[in-house]
């Protein structure tokens, strides 16, 4: 068994595209429930608005990538207002299931016969990032750098996202800093006290949610046009799940927890699905079970394992203060 | 009436995008030849779902593959329209081998109702049917979601995989030969055993050690994904069928047609929810149950074990959700995403009824089911969901204590 080539592709993808669009997804996610405190469960809606309104302004209406930005963005607000003006008067966990609700209408809507003139049905849109790729300074063949290779367009995928990554890690950092940080975390810590005092917590309870659901935009359109393919069932809510452990992994309420868990994830689930791929070709450990051991199959459990542990354990994080009361506790 | 029989053939333009990609695709039509659109086609794989599409306006249907290999490619019978079948004794499902680049056609033979000419009136009559045998059969695994939240505030994320558990238990016992019925009752109990271990091993201690409600709803979601997958593991991604499962031919009285097993499940579910409602109101266990959800602090004054309480529910939960799942795993088949599909409507049906409220979950499974059903008049079947979801939605916008709920402030 090849421990090192396990190591390199563990690497590889905890530094890849993947690793950077999940860590705008986590940053929103972070800023969403981790400072304010809201349980957001349908972060993969956002991620399929931001995804679609960029590959359906190209390929449908013939628009400049950046038009597609735009319209992601856009879309990715507008989902926010929507979503948020029935759902943050309420709980928490009516937040959570309303928003896991209102993804999976998305992802319905967007594979369902009626809705495919506009979206292209259940086999999406393929190859429509042209233009992006055209802007490729590094070429298509192999890049190696200390032993790992990438090829040129992942590189320039990754790039692009890590500066994003880069970019929004700076405005949060701000933003925490401000008095509107402040008040997010109030709200987090003691919604009626924050009312009492007079802010209008709806409002910013709103913003967080609007700003979070941007990030998740971003993130969706690195995601899909690194793999120049979207389709509606990319987003199933499990996706959601993954940018909670990635972000309970890293620490929730931290600056870098979001994009240290990402890396951490990433580098966690490749690294377990090349160690299981070496012992599978290795020894006949496949036909062991009935479905087949799936390395997908492993990814997932180690996902749910780390999700059920951390908030036995340490519900912070890695980066979060130990003692800490958890965040959000009963009335959240 | 005698069913005819039909085809299904036909080259399928391959869209060019996937010329170079595997795929197996097909054409639905009735008897008559005319196109069915709208039928959900899954093709799985060993070790899971590969992929699905649903039949277009002229029937045609494809599934893009990721890779060769053997699959197995399945007309999901439910979301048929009503008056047409698979013609008796052909497969629901075929098995496929599809070589590198290659597009195979898969062939259903489907037959049609006799009485084609249903009136809108009869249409929406039968549909009321079905919705309320599938209200019923989402009322049997919500009143478990239900009564769990009341005794513990916790939205057990993971009782869609109950759900599955029960289903999967009951085929792996059936299929060692034990006879269907047996088997249903043995994996209730022990569907209902694992889920009191949960709660013993897994909630109380994280209640003891003073972890949030937030972040027990979260290790929730990481139970479910850990259940499913290993589920998966060893149950495998091709959707089974009971072995005393067989096709039959609908009896027909007035406007509705039912077939006798769905008739038998749908007095079944009515009996399971009638005993529970009964078991609720008319015992001291009951009464205990429902004074915890109602006001724990109050009902541990009053010398209520509230602890015990929350075991016996989740016990509860989980056995209720296991005959749901049998339930459901005899009406369709049974697969390892059915609890997954499920719960969804679970959550909607809680809410609107009425987070905590077990009679109000009865009241909304039955709504939701009904919606679900009568929309596929109207709706593509696949959309189902979205309207229960939307109604869900809205329900939190303009009452979100849902029917029967607490007038309390929810925000």
């Amino acid at each position: 068994m090849d421990i090192l080539a396990v190591f390199g592709d563990a690497l590889r993808s905890s530094v890849g595209p993947q690793a950077a669009a999940f860590a705008l997804v986590a940053m929103g996610l972070n800023l969403q429930f981790g400072y304010a405190g809201l349980l957001n469960f349908g972060q993969v809606g956002f991620m399929l608005i931001g995804g679609y309104g960029l590959a359906l302004s190209v390929t449908r209406f013939g628009q400049p990538l950046w038009v597609g930005v735009v319209v992601g963005l856009a879309g990715a607000i507008a989902l926010g207002l929507l979503l948020g003006i029935p759902t943050l008067r309420l709980r928490g966990d009516y937040l959570a299931i309303a928003t896991l609700g209102a993804a999976e209408i998305l992802r319905l809507s967007f594979r369902s016969a009626g809705a495919e003139p506009l979206t292209y049905g259940v086999l999406g849109v393929q190859q429509y990032a042209r233009g992006f790729y055209a802007a490729n300074p590094f070429g298509s063949g192999e890049l190696s750098l200390f032993g790992l290779s990438m090829t040129g367009t992942q590189v320039w995928i990754a790039l692009v996202g890590w500066l994003l990554v880069g970019l929004f890690f700076a405005v949060t950092f701000v933003l925490i800093r401000s008095p509107w940080g402040r008040i997010l975390r109030a709200i987090r810590d003691d919604e009626e006290a924050t009312r009492a005092l007079g802010k209008n917590v709806f409002s910013y309870k709103m913003q967080a949610l609007v700003f979070g659901g941007c990030l998740a935009a971003l993130g969706g359109m690195v995601l899909t046009v690194s793999s120049q393919s979207i389709t509606p069932d990319a987003f199933s809510s499990e996706l959601s799940f993954f940018a909670f452990a990635a972000l309970l992994l890293g620490g929730r309420g931290t600056l870098g927890g979001p994009i240290l868990g990402a890396m951490l994830f990433w580098f966690l689930a490749s690294g377990a699905d090349s160690l299981l791929r070496q012992a599978m070709s290795a020894g006949g450990l496949g036909g062991t079970f009935a479905g087949g051991l799936n390395s997908g199959a492993v990814r997932f459990i180690l996902v749910g394992l780390a999700l059920v542990l951390f908030m036995l354990f340490r519900a912070n994080g890695i980066l979060g203060a130990k003692q800490r009361k958890p965040v959000g506790s009963d009335h959240a | 009436m005698v069913l005819l029989a039909v085809l299904a053939l036909l080259m399928v333009g391959a869209p060019a995008a996937f010329a170079a990609g595997e795929q197996v695709q097909g054409r639905l039509v009735d008897g008559s030849g005319n196109p069915v659109a709208g039928v959900v086609l899954v093709a799985s794989k060993q070790g899971g779902d590969a992929g699905d599409a649903r039949s277009g306006k002229d029937g045609r249907w494809v599934i893009p593959l990721t890779e060769p290999g053997t699959y197995d490619v399945a007309i999901r019978t439910d979301t048929l329209p009503s008056g047409i079948g698979i013609r008796e004794g052909t497969p629901d499902h075929r098995t496929v081998d599809i070589a590198e680049g290659e597009t195979k056609n898969v062939l259903f033979s489907l037959g049609e109702a006799a009485q084609s000419g249903t009136s809108w009136l009869g249409s929406l009559a039968q549909h009321l049917l079905d919705g309320i045998r599938f209200g019923a059969l989402i009322g049997v695994t919500a009143v478990g979601l239900s009564l769990i939240f009341g005794a513990t505030r916790l939205i057990n994320f993971a009782h869609g995989e109950l759900v599955t558990l029960g289903a999967v238990s009951a085929w792996v016992l059936n299929a060692s030969g034990l006879h269907l019925l047996l088997a249903a009752a043995v994996s209730v109990v022990l569907v209902g055993a694992f889920s009191g271990a949960l709660e013993l091993g897994l909630w109380r201690p994280m209640r003891r050690r003073g972890v949030g409600l937030v972040s027990m709803f979260i290790a929730s979601i990481g139970v479910a994904l850990i259940l499913r997958q290993l589920i998966l593991m060893f149950f495998g991604g091709a959707p089974r069928s009971y072995a005393q499962y067989s096709l039959q031919r609908a009896i027909t009285v007035g406007p509705f047609s039912i077939t006798p097993r769905d008739g038998i499940i749908l007095v079944l579910s009515l009996a399971v929810l009638s005993a529970v409602a009964l078991m609720l109101t008319k015992t001291r266990i009951g009464t205990k149950i429902r004074a915890v959800a109602d006001n724990r602090v109050l009902a541990e004054a009053s010398g209520i074990d509230s602890e015990r309480i929350g075991v016996l529910v989740w016990v509860l939960g989980g056995g209720l959700a296991a005959a749901g799942g049998i339930f459901y795993g005899l009406q369709e088949l049974v697969s390892w995403t059915m609890g997954l599909n499920l719960l969804l409507l679970m959550f909607a049906a809680v809410i609107l009824g009425g987070l905590g409220s077990a009679f109000g979950a009865f009241i909304g499974a039955m709504v939701i089911g009904i919606l679900a059903q009568v929309s596929t008049m109207f709706f593509d079947s696949e959309l189902q969901v979205v309207w229960a979801l939307g109604l869900m939605i809205l329900t939190l916008l303009v009452r979100p204590q849902g029917i029967l709920g607490k007038r309390e402030r929810v925000g």
